[in-house]
C-alpha cells in the first residue's frame, strides 16, 4: 500500500504534465506535422496536365533527381546561399561589434539597434524593388559613376544579375545576423576583455582569441537563419534576377503554378532534407557541449 | 632585500569622470615587498585608483612610478603589473591550462612550451590535475587560484588584486586570504589588494591605505591605523572604535579598552546598557550615555561572567588616558 502510493502521484504528476504541454503539441501538430506528412505523402502521387491523384510511384523523385536542371539550380541556389552567408556574417559581425564593444551606452546602443530595424517596417517586397530604380541602367547608382566619371557607359550586371541578386539578399537578411550576433556579444562579460589586455593581448588577438569564439554561438544561430531563408526563397531571386536566375525555391513555385502538386512536393521534401543536412553540418562545427 | 622604499610611488593621481572627482589628488610611496590594502567604502574610488595602477583607467592628471619608470600612460601589458579580478575574469571557452597560457600565448610562445610553463604553475596552486577542465567546472576557490596562477605567470613586478575576496564564502576567504599572504612572501613583490572589508586588510596588510570620496584618509602600518586612526572616518570605518567628545576634541578609544569602572574620573561616563552580545571570547556591551552617545565595550568573557551586568543597568564607563585619541578635524 505505500509503495503505491508514491507510484500513484508520480503517475498523476505525469499525467499532469502531458496535459500542461498539450496546446503546445496540439498547435504543432496542426501547423507543423500534418502540412509536413501532407507534402511527404503527396510527393509520392501522379499527375497529368489537368490532375493529380492517389498513388505510390517515386517517378516524382526519380524525375528531378535525374534532371540536370535540378542539380543546376542546386548549385546555383547553394552559390547564392554562401555568397549570402559571407557578406552577411561579414557585416553583420561588424555591426553587432561595433554596437556591443563601441556604442558605450545602453541608451545609444537600444537606439542604433531600433535603427538598425526601421527597414522592417515596410514589406521584403518593397525594400526589393526600392533597389531597382537606384541599380538600374539609368539609375542613381548608374549615373553617378558616369557623372563622377568613373565609367563611361552604363553598367549592365547592376540589375538583374547574380549581383543584384546577392545584393538584395545581403540587404534583406543581414539583420537575421546582427540580431542573435549582438545578443551573444552583449552577454560576453566586459571583464574578460580587460583580462586579455592586461594578459599583453592587442586588439586583432581580442577580436580573434576572444569575441569571435564567444560569438559563436550567436554566428550559427545567424547562419541558420539566413541559409534557410536564402535556400527557400523565390520571390527575391525572381524580382532581382529580372527572371533569369533559377532557385529551388523558383522551381517548386513554377510547378504549383503548372498544378504539378506532386512534383512540388517531392521539390518540397528535398530542399527540406538539404536544409536539414546543412544545417546539422553546421550545428557541427559549435561544440554545443562547450556553448552551454 | 635592499630594494629601494620607493617601489610604487602614486604622485598627485587624480580620476575625473566628467564632473565627477573619484581619485582626488592622491600621493603614496609603497615599499618593494610590501602586502598593500586599500581600504574603504564602495565608491570611494579606491577601484578606480587600482584600474589607473593597473592602466585599464586613463589617467587625469598626476603619475605613476614603478621601479623608477614612468608608467602613466604605457598599455597595461607592458607595465610589469598583473591584475587579479574580482569576478576572475577566467575565459569562458577555454581550458584552465589555456587561461593559465593565454598571456604567454599573446607573447607567441609556442604551444607546446607555454602549456608546459602552465602547468608548473598550476602545480603551484595545486591544480594541475585540473588542467583540462574548463573554468565553469570548478569551485569558486579553484577559479580563483586559476586567476592567481594566471597573473604570476608573466612574472610580474607588482600585482593588482581587485577584492579577490569578496566572492567567495566566509570559510574559503579566510583560508585564501593567508595562501595570498604566503603567495606574496614567496614571490617577494608588493601586492595592491583593494577591499571594503577590515579584518582583511588588518590581516594581510604591511600598509593600509583608508580611502574615502577619493582621497586618502590615512597611511600607515596596519598596528598604527588600528591603535591610533587619524579621523573620525577610520575610526567608524575600521569598527571596534568608540569616538567621544573630550575638551580638546573627539577622541576615538578602542572598544577592548573601556573598562566597567566604580570611581567616577575624567575620563569615564555614565550609560545604560542597551544590548549584550555574546561573541565566544568576549562579550560586547552597547551602552547610551547620558548625553545620548552610542558606545560598545569588549569585555573578556571571563571578566564578564564574573560581575554580570543586565540589560538596561546603569554602568560607568572608564578608560586610561592614554588609550584616548585625539582625532583630526
Amino acid at each position: 500500500m505505500q509503495s503505491q502510493q508514491p507510484a500513484k502521484n508520480l503517475n498523476s504528476g505525469q499525467s499532469f504534465s502531458w496535459l500542461l504541454v498539450s496546446p503546445t503539441i496540439l498547435i504543432l501538430a496542426f501547423f507543423l506535422v500534418l502540412p509536413l506528412l501532407t507534402i511527404a505523402i503527396v510527393s509520392f502521387w501522379d499527375y497529368n496536365e489537368w490532375n493529380f491523384f492517389p498513388a505510390f510511384i517515386f517517378d516524382n523523385y526519380v524525375y528531378l533527381l535525374e534532371s540536370p536542371v535540378t542539380w543546376a539550380t542546386y548549385l546555383k541556389t547553394l552559390k547564392f546561399t554562401v555568397l549570402t552567408w559571407f557578406f552577411c556574417t561579414i557585416i553583420g559581425f561588424t555591426v553587432a561589434f561595433f554596437l556591443a564593444f563601441h556604442v558605450r551606452s545602453l541608451t545609444w546602443q537600444i537606439a542604433l539597434f531600433l535603427a538598425c530595424t526601421i527597414p522592417f517596417w515596410t514589406s521584403n517586397i518593397i525594400r526589393m524593388i526600392s533597389w531597382i530604380p537606384f541599380l538600374g541602367r539609368n539609375g542613381i547608382a548608374n549615373s553617378s559613376l558616369i557623372s563622377l566619371g568613373v565609367i563611361d557607359e552604363p553598367l549592365e550586371w547592376l540589375l538583374f544579375s547574380d549581383f543584384a541578386v546577392v545584393l538584395a539578399f545581403v540587404h534583406l537578411y543581414t539583420l537575421f545576423m546582427v540580431v542573435p550576433v549582438f545578443n551573444t556579444m552583449m552577454r560576453i562579460d566586459k571583464t574578460l576583455i580587460e583580462a586579455a589586455r592586461d594578459a599583453g593581448a592587442s586588439g586583432f588577438q581580442i577580436l580573434t582569441n576572444i569575441i569571435i569564439p564567444l560569438s559563436r554561438p550567436g554566428l550559427m544561430i545567424g547562419s541558420i537563419f539566413v541559409v534557410t531563408l536564402v535556400m527557400g526563397d523565390f520571390i527575391t531571386v525572381r524580382f532581382m534576377s529580372g527572371g533569369q536566375s533559377a532557385s529551388v525555391g523558383r522551381v517548386i513555385s513554377n510547378e504549383i503554378a503548372l498544378l504539378q502538386y506532386p512534383a512540388a512536393a517531392a521539390s518540397a521534401v528535398i530542399l527540406l532534407i538539404t536544409v536539414l543536412i546543412m544545417i546539422a553540418i553546421m550545428l557541427r562545427f559549435v561544440d554545443i557541449r562547450k556553448e552551454l | 632585500m635592499n630594494a629601494p622604499d620607493k617601489y610604487l610611488e602614486l604622485i598627485n593621481l587624480t580620476k575625473k569622470y566628467g564632473e565627477v572627482t573619484a581619485v582626488d589628488g592622491i600621493s603614496l610611496t609603497t615599499g618593494a615587498t610590501q602586502y598593500v590594502c586599500i581600504l574603504g567604502p564602495s565608491g570611494c574610488g579606491k577601484s578606480s585608483l587600482l584600474r589607473m595602477i593597473a592602466g585599464h583607467e586613463v589617467v587625469t592628471s598626476g603619475d605613476i612610478v614603478l621601479e623608477q619608470n614612468n608608467i602613466t600612460d604605457l598599455a597595461p601589458a607592458d607595465r610589469g603589473s598583473a591584475m587579479m579580478f574580482q569576478s576572475y575574469a577566467l575565459f569562458p571557452h577555454l581550458s584552465v591550462r589555456d587561461n593559465v597560457a593565454f598571456p604567454l600565448k599573446m607573447r607567441g610562445v609556442e604551444k607546446s612550451k607555454r602549456h608546459g610553463v602552465a602547468e608548473q604553475f598550476l602545480e603551484r596552486v595545486q591544480l594541475d590535475i585540473l588542467a583540462d577542465r574548463l573554468p565553469s567546472q570548478l569551485s569558486g576557490g579553484q577559479q580563483q587560484r586559476v586567476a592567481l596562477a594566471r597573473a604570476m605567470i608573466t612574472n610580474p613586478q607588482i600585482m593588482l588584486l581587485d577584492e579577490p575576496l569578496s566572492a567567495l564564502d566566509p570559510f574559503l576567504r579566510g583560508k585564501i586570504r593567508s595562501e595570498l599572504k604566503a603567495l606574496q612572501r614567496a614571490l617577494a613583490i608588493p601586492f595592491i589588494h583593494v577591499t571594503h572589508t577590515q579584518d582583511e586588510a588588518l590581516a594581510l596588510a604591511d600598509l593600509i591605505v583608508v580611502m574615502n570620496d577619493g582621497h586618502i584618509e590615512q597611511a600607515g602600518p596596519a598596528l598604527e591605523v588600528y591603535n591610533t586612526p587619524r579621523t573620525e572616518f577610520v575610526a567608524r570605518f575600521l569598527g571596534g572604535h568608540n569616538i567621544v567628545e573630550a575638551e580638546k576634541g573627539k577622541v576615538s578609544i578602542r572598544s577592548d579598552r573601556i573598562k566597567i569602572g566604580s570611581k567616577k574620573t575624567k575620563n569615564s561616563l555614565n550609560a545604560t546598557v542597551s544590548e549584550i552580545e555574546y561573541q565566544g571570547s568576549k562579550i560586547v556591551l552597547l551602552a547610551r550615555s547620558e548625553r545620548d552617545l552610542e558606545i560598545s565595550a569588549e569585555i573578556p568573557d571571563s571578566d564578564f561572567f564574573q560581575n554580570p551586568i543586565e540589560v538596561g543597568e546603569s554602568v560607568l564607563l572608564s578608560w586610561k588616558a592614554d588609550d584616548a585619541h585625539l582625532l583630526a578635524g
